[in-house]
């Protein structure tokens, strides 16, 4: 069992936690655990093709998955996982 | 949302000391008083956009927490539009809690402008220079 620290965003989906636990070896089947559970945050972490959405950074241990092994990263019940939803914009033309 | 008056200057410096591209940062604060700056590195430097890359988000983020603040503010730079919330700004706006700040550097001057943006849209949040 692992603890995956949710942001703001997806808290009330979570029944209003910061802190879920969740089991799985690999970030994927974390996630996987959790949007079974809580269907309502399967469209804000994942894409159309199963994959992380490109705008949620997930982090093992403060390491940015996404420059790892994605979500294949092994998970220890020890680690901390975090997810951070983009912090993004700009004026665009 | 208050802003301490040498803050506000210092969010202003980093926007100008940005430029030409859009400058971003954090602010961790209490009660939505603002009590800490925390200027952040953009994934990809540009002019029309910025990302705040995600390992210096982290960083950012747990500095927040270890100082006992909350994030309160995230702040950035529109170096030619005015201050107040793009299509991209509303579209990528994922921190319904945090103050969107936003600092026009149009012609020359500093607009600093605050709003919440969430499902129910853009509410402007009055800054306080304190």
């Amino acid at each position: 069992m692992s603890t995956v620290r949710m942001p703001p965003i997806l808290r009330q989906a979570v029944g209003g936690a910061r802190e879920v636990d969740a089991t799985g070896a690999t970030v994927r089947e974390l996630l996987d655990d959790l949007t079974s559970r809580f269907p309502a945050i399967k469209g804000h972490l994942f894409d159309d093709g199963g994959e992380l959405n490109r705008f949620v950074n997930v982090y093992v241990n403060n390491e940015d998955v996404r420059l790892g092994e994605g979500l294949e990263t092994t998970v220890t019940p020890e680690a901390t996982v975090i997810v951070l939803p983009a912090m993004a914009g700009g004026s665009q033309r | 949302m208050v802003i301490p008056a040498a803050m506000r200057d210092q969010i202003v410096a980093h926007a100008r000391a940005g430029l030409p591209n859009e400058a971003c940062g954090l602010i961790g604060g209490r009660d939505g008083r603002a009590e800490r700056f925390y200027p952040a590195q953009p994934d990809e430097p540009s002019p029309y956009y910025y990302r705040i890359e995600s390992r210096d988000q982290i960083r950012i983020m747990n500095e927040i927490d270890e100082a006992g603040l909350d994030l309160i503010g995230i702040y950035h730079s529109h170096v030619s539009s005015p201050a107040y919330p793009s299509r991209t700004d509303s579209e990528q706006a994922f921190w319904p809690d945090a103050v969107y700040l936003i600092v026009s550097l149009a012609g020359g001057g500093a607009d600093l402008k605050g709003y919440l943006i969430g499902e129910s849209g853009i509410t402007e949040e009055p800054i306080e220079i304190a």
